[in-house]
């Protein structure tokens, strides 16, 4: 069993292109998982419960299914239903960042909760409103705390939109399969793609922990 | 300034509060004594309602704030409160702790907010140690900050729960004589502790509190030679 080096190299150029795909589709996926992460997280934690049921609904359905059936029922399902035509890239990003925001949230919630009680009092005592006391106090502490496994998402998100290649959205696995099925050697290829996720995932980790140096509290 | 009437708490089915009655005037150093589990910390959490009341009334400055209606959120701005873990915010230097509250809530410009903190860390003693993290100080400096970080938001009363029983031995005089100058400046203050020789001389009336209710009240010479109460000559006795 010979790995062939060249046809790897070779079609570098190829797999980079769809490497920038998958850094593309997985920062936009990131961002609405962060956005939709910080209100469900916030909403589990809130006391009304017009915001915490609707939250825990939605962290228990998205978390309960898995990721490729969720992007199938966007992709496949919504135009047979309701004629809904989402391009590939839509529905691949909304789907990522869908259920990456379930993960985000019970991230989000378990750092606002770690956040010690004498803080809220603290800042309550002060006369700020509780909305006040969490923009400036607990918020900008709980960020700090779940910066690794927010890390750790940002990672496992990067491997698990490898499964938008299975509707046609050109990223590193889709073309790194293109490559394969046209030469035969799967072998190669397929451990060239995996070399390329590889720098992707280390290259996320650097960037997660300068940014942890950066907010560090002495 | 401060008057509370039959005041009750309960935390499920235990009664910790049960029918608490005092006044504080104005400028008035009252320091409230009682064995752990007896109220005291309860009763000054009810002051400004971080621990909401079951029932009875509070009213300060004539305003009722056990009221559901009453702008909780602007009637503590003007009441300050020391805890026993300082409750500093970690994120933030000791200068940014100060100024938080004056410039969100008050609105103070940033450099006023600054040159007032700075006047404050001088008071208690910090001047140097202004962009010092919380993490850097030791914990009588910690508390001496999250003083003048109450003091910042200028309050007519200052609660301070139990502020050195956190504190190793050698730093509880730094924190008590920063509370001492505060007294004789003439700020009202409200003072749980377990430091009697702080109560026999700074406090101009000693309550003691036991089992939720006050048992005893007086200045700190009746109260430390000619107690009547069975259960006060019994804490004197313990604490003694």
């Amino acid at each position: 069993m010979n790995v062939n080096l060249n046809l790897i190299i070779t079609n570098l150029p190829f797999l980079i292109k769809g490497a920038l795909t998958t850094i593309v589709i997985t920062f936009f996926a990131f961002l609405l998982g962060l956005f939709l992460g910080l209100f469900v997280g916030i909403g589990r934690t809130s006391k009304i419960k017009l915001f915490r049921i609707p939250s825990s609904l939605y962290v228990q359905f998205i978390r309960g299914t898995p990721l490729l059936v969720q992007i199938f029922i966007l992709y496949f399902g919504l135009p047979s239903a309701f004629n809904i035509n989402l391009n590939s890239y839509v529905a691949g990003i909304l789907a990522l960042g869908i259920n990456s925001g379930a993960y985000i949230a019970e991230i989000v919630r378990s750092g606002i909760q770690s956040i010690d009680r004498g803080q809220i009092e603290a800042a309550r005592s002060l006369g700020m409103t509780h909305a006040k006391a969490m923009q400036y106090v607990i918020l900008p502490q709980a960020f700090r705390r779940i910066l690794p496994p927010l890390g750790n998402e940002i990672i496992i998100l990067l491997k698990d939109s490898s499964l938008v290649s299975t509707i046609a959205l050109p990223e590193l696995l889709f073309n790194g399969k293109l490559v394969a099925s046209r030469t035969y050697d799967y072998f190669s290829m397929y451990l060239g793609v995996a070399f390329v996720y590889l720098i992707l995932t280390w290259a996320a980790s650097q960037l997660v922990s300068y940014i942890e140096r950066r907010f560090a509290i002495p | 300034m401060i008057k509370v009437k039959d005041l009750h708490k309960k935390f499920g089915d235990l009664h910790v509060l049960k029918g608490i009655s005092a006044e504080i005037k104005q400028s008035e150093v009252v320091v409230i004594l009682g064995v752990s589990g007896s109220g005291k910390s309860t009763f000054l959490r009810c002051i400004n309602r971080l621990e909401e009341p079951t029932s009875g009334q509070i009213w300060f400055d004539n305003k009722l704030i056990t009221d559901p209606e009453a702008d909780i959120n602007r009637i503590r701005q003007h009441v300050g409160m020391v805890f026993q873990q300082f409750n500093l915010f970690p994120h933030r230097t000791a200068i940014d702790n100060i100024t938080l509250a004056p410039i969100k809530l008050k609105g103070v410009e940033p450099l006023i907010a600054r040159k007032l903190a700075e006047e404050l860390l001088q008071k208690v003693g910090l001047g140097d140690k202004a962009d010092y993290y919380p993490s850097q100080l030791s914990g009588g400096q910690q508390q001496r900050v999250a003083i003048a970080r109450a003091l910042a938001m200028e309050p007519q009363v200052m609660l301070f729960d139990e502020p050195t029983s956190a504190l190793d031995p050698e730093m509880i005089s730094e924190v008590l004589n920063v509370m001492r100058d505060l007294a004789k400046e003439g700020m009202t203050m409200v003072v749980v502790t377990h430091e009697m020789g702080f109560a026999r001389e700074v406090a101009d009336r000693l309550i003691l509190i036991d089992k939720g209710v006050i048992v005893e009240e007086g200045t700190p010479e009746d109260f430390f030679n000619n107690a009547q109460n069975e259960r006060t000559k019994a804490f004197l006795g313990k604490i003694l």
